[in-house]
């Protein structure tokens, strides 16, 4: 997984390779993971090594588990077999530890799940807080300056039900920011959205790809996965059935199922 | 109704009692309601089971039998307390188990991407509950915990029937009892002092119904 696998003089992936995570170090390594809900198979033997700095983009039809294997991360859903470790240390089972996991990895959701009682400044806020054990002073300040930089400052004192959509989402993204995780979780975040705001999320994600931010995303925004991502996993049937650089993926798919995937999103 | 008028003095004791014992027994249900109800939405399966099995005993008991329960049975394990302990005891533990229903509701209404969202950033259990999903509880239980609490200013009136001495209630028998008063206009004005507790309490309730909308 490290300097062995990059071919000699190379010092960052090789273009024609790049979906293994090369030189990067591993943040996220998930190892033979199975997850039934029932009867149903919903992870079967998934292994994705995700680097440090690195943009995952998950793509695949309804119901073939991108969901599941994001919040498996967080743990926000548990597994039935395999490993999955963050930096290394495999994830915590419960209690402290584990929300300490948590506030490590941040989570942006399809439908935004912004607290709706508290403003958007609170919403920012709390985690910091009450998690990181921040002063509030001290959360405010970094909360402003988060909020300001995905464009929704003016709003602090506002309700999230007084925000449109793409303001929400962009939010949600701020508190996700704020607890300062080492990789940030997207969920489908700009399918809830009225069309004319999913640019103004995706710029601040192509943004934060850009700064270095880990990222894992699920979308099916192939402008986004062609601008920012390093690599895109495809799943069909709670298996990843292939990786590839995004523009080799979408151009020329090696396998069937994502020849016939492809297929049917651009068909327009 | 001369027997308001000249007895005036009874009657508002009384009706402060009834008040001071009405609001004793609210702040302790809201209280004991909310631990039972984070009880029973606990992770740990063992309090999740006194939470249902606290509720499930004495909501389907009768009032009256908690409180002879606990007025008898308390004194035998060497707890001897005043009528009005015992009584307001009674109607606390018998309250809680409504006022736990009313915001379980509340709990349950709240979107599960709240709790998600709550969990993703790193929050805690009881971090969850203290500052994302009860406030948001609270305000939608609102309605159905406000009920009980009427109900339970209702309910406060077995007490002065108990023995507690001074509410409305216990004066009305001295009334119509020893004093040979007629029972309709004693009965009449004691009605009258409970609508004062219960229709301001109503408008209170409307008041914080109104301001606490959550907008979605
Ligand atoms: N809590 C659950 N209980 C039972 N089955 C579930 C649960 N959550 C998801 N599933 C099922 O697991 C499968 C994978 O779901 P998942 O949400 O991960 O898919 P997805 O790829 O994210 O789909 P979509 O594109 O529709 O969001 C689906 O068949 C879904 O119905
Ligand atoms: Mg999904």
């Amino acid at each position: 997984m490290t300097a062995e696998n990059v071919a000699p003089g190379t010092d960052s992936v090789a273009s024609n390779d790049v979906a293994k995570p090369g030189a990067r170090t591993p943040l996220v390594t998930m190892t033979s993971v199975n997850k039934h809900y029932g009867a149903l198979h919903v992870l079967r033997d998934v292994n994705l090594t995700i680097g440090a700095g690195e943009v995952v983009v998950v793509i695949g039809p309804s119901g073939s588990g991108k969901s599941t294997l994001c919040r498996t991360i967080n743990r926000l859903e548990t597994i039935d077999t395999g490993t999955i470790t963050l930096d290394g240390k495999p994830l915590p089972a419960e209690g402290k530890a584990l929300a300490n996991l948590r506030s490590e990895v941040g989570m942006v959701f399809q439908s935004f799940n912004l607290f709706a009682h508290k403003t958007i400044l609170e919403n920012v806020t709390l985690g910091p807080i009450k998690v990181r054990k921040l002063k509030r002073e001290a959360a405010e300040k970094e909360a402003i300056a988060l909020l300001e930089r995905v464009g929704v400052a003016t709003q602090k004192d506002k309700y999230p039900a007084q925000l449109s959509g793409g303001q929400q989402q962009r939010v949600a993204i701020a508190r996700a920011l704020a607890m300062k995780p080492k990789v940030i979780l997207f969920d489908e975040p700009t399918s809830a959205l009225d069309p004319e705001m999913v640019n103004e999320v995706l710029e601040v994600m192509t943004s934060l790809a850009k700064e270095g931010m880990t990222m894992v995303v699920v979308t099916h925004e192939m402008g986004f996965a062609r601008k920012a991502a390093d690599r895109v996993v495809f799943m069909a049937d709670g298996q990843i059935v292939e990786e590839a650089e995004p523009n080799a993926f979408f151009t020329n798919p090696s396998s069937e199922r994502a020849r016939d995937f492809l297929s049917k999103i651009l068909v327009h | 109704m001369n027997v308001i008028i000249d007895n005036f003095d009874l009657f508002f004791q009384g009706f402060l009692k009834t008040l001071g014992i009405g609001l004793i027994c609210m702040v302790g249900s809201l209280i004991l309601g909310t631990i039972i109800a984070a009880f029973r939405v606990s992770p740990v399966a063992p309090l999740r089971a006194v939470g249902t099995l606290y509720v499930n005993l004495i909501r389907n008991c009768p009032l009256t039998v908690v409180l002879f329960l606990i007025a008898f049975g308390l004194p035998t394990i060497g707890i001897n307390q005043s009528y009005y302990f015992f009584g307001c005891s009674a109607l606390i533990i018998y309250t809680a188990s409504f006022v736990c229903e009313a915001l379980r509701s509340g709990i349950n209404a709240i979107p599960a991407g709240q709790a998600e969202a709550a969990r993703a950033i790193g929050l805690g259990f009881t971090q969850n509950l203290r500052h994302v999903i009860l406030p948001q509880a609270f305000r939608t239980a609102i309605p159905p915990t406000g009920s009980v609490i009427i109900a339970m200013f209702k309910n406060s009136a077995v007490l002065g029937v108990f023995g507690v001495s001074g509410d409305l209630l216990g004066n009305a028998i001295i009334l119509t009892g020893s004093r040979g008063f007629d029972p309709v206009p004693v009965y009449l004005g004691i009605g009258f002092f409970f609508l004062m507790i219960t229709i301001p309490a109503g408008l209170v309730l409307g008041y914080l119904e109104r301001k606490a909308v959550i907008l979605r």
